[in-house]
C-alpha cells in the first residue's frame, strides 16, 4: 500500500495526501479525502457489511438485489457529502460539523445484521441498539472514532438515533428527504434492475438548502422533488412490497422460530448451531453479533436441511431451493368467518399452522412512502418560496398531494399450495383449497 | 395471527378511549419500556418517540372494522379518538388466552388521564435513559426547547417513571 503523507486538519483527522475513490455504479464515484472516514471503512465492523444484503430475501425475487449494506453506507456517505458541497458558504451551515456528518452516514447501518428484520423479529432485538452498541463499545471504529476526541462516538450514535440537538445534521441523514432515502431508493432500482425509483438527484442537490433545524428545498426544484415521491411510493408498491419477497421473508422468519423453539425444548441438533446460541438465550455480546452474518446463516440452513426435525429441514429446503409459499388476499371476512376452520383443517392433514399458514401485514414492513405528516411527529418537506415563508410540498404539489393520502395497508395469507396437491386426506385439502380460493 | 394487533386491541380496552394519536403512541411506548408485551419499533421523532409500525398497525385495525377512529374538530386543530369498535369486542371475546393487562390496569388509566405533552416528556425520558439524570435534563432542554418543559415538568415525570416501574413489577 502507498505510504500517505498527511496534512493536518483537525484534531484525530487528517487530510489524505490523495484522494481515495471507490468506483460505484450509482453514483459513478465515491471520493474519500479525510483519514477518519478512510480507516472507518478499513474497520472489520465496517467490512462485515460486505455480508449483509441490503434488501434481505428480495433476491429471491429481484436476482440482481445482491447488493449490500457496505454498498449503500458508501453511498449514502457520499449523497451527505455532495450535500455538504452544496451547503458550504449557506448562513445555517457550519463547515465544522462536516466529519460528523459524514461520519453518522457512514457508519448509519453499522448495526445491521444479517437479515435483520426478521432477525431482530425473532430475536427480539434491534439494529439501533448495536449500532449504538458498535459506536461506543470496545471496537475498532470506536477507536478510531476516539482520535476525534471522546465525545466524538457519542455525537455520532447520537446523530443516528435522532437525538443530537444539531437537528440540520440529523435531517441530512434521516428525514423525508436524506441521503439514506435518496441512496437506497437509487441503488435498489439500479440492482433489482426496476425501471421505477429513478429521479434527477443532482437537481435535488442543488436546491437543497440548509435552515436552522432543517434541510428545505427551493421552491423551483419542486418538480425534481415530485420524481423523488413518485420513486419512493412505486418502489414502495413494486419492490419492498412485492409479494413473493414476502413468502420468502415469511418462510425465513419462521426458520429462525423454528430453531429457537427447537433449542429451547432441549432439541439436539446434528451440529449445535454455536452462532445462534447466544440469541437463543436472549443473552448476545457484540462480538456474538459481529460474528453473524449471512454467510454464516445460510450455512446453518444448509446443515438444517439434514435435520430430523421435519418442519425446520422443510422451511430450510423451501428458503434455499425457492420453494416458496403462495398468497391470498386476507380480509376482516376472513379473519371472523374462515380463520379458525382453516387451522382446524391445516391440523387434520398434519401441517402445523403456526408454521404453514402466516399471515403477513404491511406494518410488518420497514418500509414507508411520504406523507405530509402525523399530528406533525414526521417532518414534511418543506418548499423554500420566494418570499422565504416555507410551504409543505403536497400544498402546492397536485401530484404529491394525490399519492399523500393513499391506502398503505396490504395484507397476504401465506401457505404452501404443493402440499395441498400431495395424495391423501384428499377431502380436506379439498375444502382447504376452496376456502382460500373464495 | 393478529398477536401484536390484538394487544393494542386489548390495551385499548382496558383505556375505553385514547383521544390523540400522539397519546396513543407514548402510552404504547410507555408500556413497552415498563415491560408490557408490545413489540413496535420506535424511534425518535419531532414528539419523542414514534412507532411507523404501529401507525400502521392502527390502519391496520381501522380497516378491519376492529377499532374506531375519530376525527374531531378542535379550536384550531383537529385530533383522532380511538376506541374498540362493536366487532373488536367480539373478536377479542374469542381470544381467550390473550393478553387483558388486567395487573396493568392503574398504570393505563394513570398514562390516559396524562396530557399528551406530559406523557411526551416521560416517554423522551425513557427513550434517553439509561443515561445520567443531568444529561436526560440537558438533552430534554434541547431536544424540546419549544416544549418550555420545567426542572419541576422533568422530577415529575421521573417521578411518575419510578411509580410505575414499582406497580409493572
Amino acid at each position: 500500500m502507498e505510504r500517505l503523507a498527511l496534512t493536518p486538519m483537525s484534531k484525530g483527522n487528517a487530510m489524505l495526501q490523495e484522494e481515495k475513490v471507490f468506483k460505484d455504479p450509482v453514483h459513478r464515484y465515491i471520493h474519500v479525502r479525510d483519514q477518519l472516514i478512510w480507516d472507518l471503512i478499513g474497520t472489520k465492523e465496517f467490512q462485515r457489511l460486505r455480508r449483509v444484503r441490503q434488501l434481505g430475501t428480495t433476491f429471491l425475487t429481484f436476482h440482481g438485489a445482491e447488493h449490500t449494506r457496505f454498498n449503500h453506507s458508501l453511498g449514502v456517505y457520499e449523497v451527505t457529502r455532495r450535500m455538504i458541497e452544496v451547503f458550504k458558504g449557506h448562513p445555517h451551515w457550519n463547515e465544522d460539523d462536516r466529519l460528523l456528518c459524514l461520519t453518522a452516514a457512514l457508519l448509519h447501518d453499522i448495526g445491521h445484521g444479517p437479515f435483520s428484520h426478521s432477525f431482530e423479529k425473532v430475536f427480539e432485538t434491534d439494529h439501533e441498539h448495536w449500532t449504538r452498541a458498535i459506536i461506543l463499545g470496545d471496537t475498532g471504529v470506536n477507536a478510531v472514532l476516539r482520535r476525534m476526541g471522546d465525545e466524538f462516538p457519542r455525537e455520532v450514535a447520537d446523530v443516528i438515533e435522532k437525538i443530537h440537538p444539531n437537528k440540520l445534521v440529523v435531517s441530512m441523514i434521516s428525514s423525508q428527504i436524506d441521503a439514506d432515502r435518496m441512496d437506497y431508493l437509487q441503488r435498489d432500482a439500479f440492482y433489482t434492475g426496476v425501471s421505477y425509483g429513478h429521479f434527477d438527484m443532482e437537481r435535488i442537490l442543488r436546491v437543497m438548502r440548509p435552515l436552522e433545524d432543517q434541510v428545505v428545498i427551493k421552491n423551483t426544484g419542486m418538480h425534481a422533488v415530485e420524481d423523488y415521491i413518485m420513486s419512493r411510493y412505486q418502489m414502495y408498491w413494486q419492490v419492498y412490497f412485492h409479494p413473493v419477497t414476502r413468502s420468502a421473508e415469511v418462510i425465513l422468519n419462521k426458520i429462525l422460530r423454528r430453531a429457537k423453539a427447537l433449542y429451547l425444548d432441549g432439541y439436539a441438533f446434528k451440529q449445535t448451531p454455536v452462532h445462534f446460541i447466544p440469541f437463543f438465550d436472549g443473552n448476545p455480546t457484540i462480538a456474538d453479533y459481529l460474528k453473524l452474518d449471512e454467510m454464516i446463516v445460510f450455512y446453518y440452513f444448509h446443515t438444517w436441511e439434514e435435520e430430523t426435525d421435519a418442519i425446520l429441514a422443510d422451511l430450510c429446503r423451501r428458503f434455499l431451493h425457492r420453494r416458496l409459499f403462495q398468497y391470498v388476499e386476507f380480509t376482516q371476512h376472513f379473519i371472523m368467518n374462515e380463520w379458525s376452520g382453516l387451522k382446524e383443517r391445516f391440523k387434520a392433514i398434519g401441517v402445523d399452522p403456526d408454521y404453514y399458514l402466516v399471515v403477513d401485514f404491511s406494518s410488518d414492513l420497514p418500509y414507508d412512502f411520504y406523507r405530509p405528516g402525523e399530528e406533525e411527529e414526521r417532518m414534511p418537506i418543506h418548499l423554500l418560496m420566494n418570499d422565504r415563508n416555507l410551504h409543505e410540498l403536497s400544498r402546492e404539489s397536485e401530484i404529491v398531494e394525490a399519492i399523500s393520502g393513499k391506502k398503505r395497508t396490504d395484507h397476504k395469507l401465506y401457505y404452501p399450495q404443493d402440499i395441498l396437491h400431495t395424495p391423501g386426506q384428499e377431502d380436506t385439502k379439498r375444502e382447504i383449497l376452496e376456502i382460500l380460493s373464495n | 395471527m393478529l398477536e401484536q394487533h390484538i394487544k393494542v386491541m386489548s390495551l385499548l380496552q382496558k383505556a375505553g378511549d385514547i383521544t390523540g394519536r400522539k397519546k396513543l403512541q407514548k402510552m404504547i411506548y410507555i408500556g413497552k419500556k415498563l415491560g408490557m408485551p408490545f413489540y413496535e419499533k420506535y424511534d425518535f421523532r419531532r414528539y419523542g418517540p414514534y412507532s411507523e409500525e404501529l401507525s400502521l398497525r392502527l390502519e391496520e385495525l381501522h380497516q378491519f372494522g376492529f377499532i374506531s377512529e375519530v376525527r374531531e374538530e378542535k379550536a384550531g386543530y383537529h385530533q383522532y379518538r380511538y376506541e374498540l369498535a362493536p366487532m373488536g369486542e367480539h373478536f377479542l371475546a374469542g381470544k381467550a388466552e390473550r393478553a387483558t393487562f388486567a395487573e396493568q390496569e392503574t398504570i393505563i388509566t394513570e398514562m390516559n388521564a396524562c396530557s399528551s405533552k406530559f406523557l411526551e416528556l416521560i416517554s423522551t425520558v425513557l427513550f434517553l435513559e439509561p443515561a445520567r439524570k443531568e444529561e436526560v435534563i440537558r438533552k430534554v432542554h434541547t431536544l424540546k426547547k419549544t416544549q418550555n418543559y420545567s426542572g419541576e415538568d422533568i422530577d415529575r415525570a421521573y417521578s411518575y417513571i419510578e411509580r410505575w416501574k414499582q406497580q409493572a413489577k
